[in-house]
């Protein structure tokens, strides 16, 4: 076993702390920075829940160190909606949609459509579903997610 | 669902890796996208004592051009090959093969050389580089290898690539201008290993096929290289193929299992079907 100083930007801020070489980045976010955004699902890289985005890209963040986010950029859910509690446009169509029950899943779909909606080019309708092939929900039944994608191939979304 | 503890590095270099993978030797595992690393140790599946971070390694990425094919350095994200340049014009079967690997959100983290060094039977990337004939770099203390892909795989997860060893590159050949492709794969839902896979090309001379390269995957222990299949094909018009033969003969060469998601008879009914419907249009293409 190994300790290891890490230094990332979570969110915007800069943050750092010591962690034990097999912690996982998922496990780092809600226990040591108590961001809860990511969610511990399957934590095997199945269920997409703690999707992430580093660097700009969305990841599973159960499928990576939390070593491995030194002098990474790191976004989780948290950084989404405004500070007077304004939603961001995706959570917002996720509202208006209801593609959200339980909300278990939600922040993993949240964040993957957030990539897609700052993609260039921007991917098609059909590239965009498939891309949730990475995300299980157990209570939606899909249909208001897939309302959201319309949306978002259709040019909605913040695009950046 | 907490990985046991492992002690961890990180090499800044092909170099580093092969000094600190020949440091560990079976005590070792390399990480390199973790897409399925990661879950393994997770699961307590796998316990190496150190584990070698190779995605430091800026010299373990990218792709070029080598000799007249292409050289994918082992570290290569999927996402990344998928929108390379190079790739769509030399290797446009990786890039239509790369929509199969996984899901959007682990193609950015997952690499090609960690796909091709795992050898999971029903994955895209170990078939590729069989029926392309590509050939793959090993490097160690003891100095660099070259392996065809024809002959890395030995049984499922099982290579030739020894505990010391680092997959550094994979070099795939260059095919002629107007190489044909074909690819399926069929899977319960997007983003599954494959039930049945095939996948390969063929290039036409003068009227007659003067190469061919096809491979299964998910039907057998490996990635499974259609011999007979190209034997038959080289040195025939593509018009004067006699398809229902070549199914017979495509279907001696797959040793499919029976397991939780398709039975031995299942895959064989639809490999069938597969090579039939694809070969048929791979050679009307030729034709029109």
């Amino acid at each position: 076993m190994s300790l290891h100083f890490i230094e990332f930007e979570l969110n915007g801020q800069t943050v750092d702390g010591m962690t034990e070489s097999r912690r996982t980045l998922l496990d780092y976010l809600r226990q040591d920075e108590g961001c809860t955004g990511p969610h511990a699902g399957c934590e095997h890289g199945v269920c997409g829940a703690c999707t992430v985005l580093v660097d700009g890209e969305p990841m599973r963040s159960c499928l990576m160190l939390a070593v491995q986010a030194n002098g990474k950029k790191v976004e989780t859910l948290e950084s989404l909606a405004a500070a007077d509690g304004t939603l961001h446009p995706i959570q917002q169509m996720f509202r208006e949609e209801f593609a959200l029950q339980c909300g278990f899943c939600t922040p993993g779909f949240v964040m993957t459509m957030v990539a897609l909606d700052r993609a260039e080019p921007r991917p098609d309708a059909e590239e965009m579903k498939k891309a949730l092939s990475g995300h299980l929900c157990r209570c939606t039944g899909y249909q208001g997610v897939l309302r959201v994608i319309d949306r978002l191939a259709a040019g909605e979304g913040a695009g950046k | 669902m907490k990985s046991a503890p492992f002690d961890y590095v990180e090499a800044g270099s092909a170099e580093e890796a092969v000094h600190l993978i020949g440091e560990a030797g079976s005590d070792g595992a390399i990480l390199a996208g973790g897409q399925t690393l990661m879950p393994l140790l997770a699961l307590r599946v796998a316990s190496p004592a150190v584990l070698v971070d190779i995605n430091p390694a800026a010299d373990m990425a990218g792709i070029s051009e080598s000799g007249s094919g292409l050289r994918v350095a082992a570290r290569t994200r999927q996402a990344h090959a998928r929108k390379d340049p190079l790739v769509a014009r030399c290797l446009p079967l990786m890039v239509e093969a790369l929509g199969h690997v996984g899901h959007f959100q682990t193609r950015t983290r997952g690499t090609i050389g960690g796909s091709i060094a795992l050898g999971e039977p029903a994955a895209e990337m170990p078939a590729l580089a069989v029926a392309l004939g590509a050939t793959i770099e090993l490097r160690s203390l003891r100095g660099t290898r070259m392996v065809p892909a024809r002959e890395f795989y030995v049984g499922p997860y099982t290579t030739v690539r020894a505990d010391d060893e680092v997959l550094v590159a994979v070099h795939y050949p260059a095919w002629p201008d107007g190489t044909r492709t074909l690819f399926e794969e069929v899977a319960r839902r997007q983003g599954d290993f494959a039930l049945v896979g095939l996948l390969g090309a063929i290039a036409v001379d003068a009227g007659r096929i003067a190469r061919a390269g096809l491979a299964w995957f998910g039907m057998g222990p490996t990635p499974i290289a259609a011999q007979a299949v190209e034997q038959a094909l080289v040195g025939t018009a593509p018009g004067d193929v006699d398809v229902a033969e070549l199914t017979r003969v495509a279907l001696g060469e797959v040793a499919p299992g029976d397991d939780l998601h398709a039975s031995e008879q299942y895959r064989r009914i639809v490999a069938a079907r597969v090579f039939a419907r694809k070969m048929r249009a791979l050679l009307a293409e030729f034709a029109a």
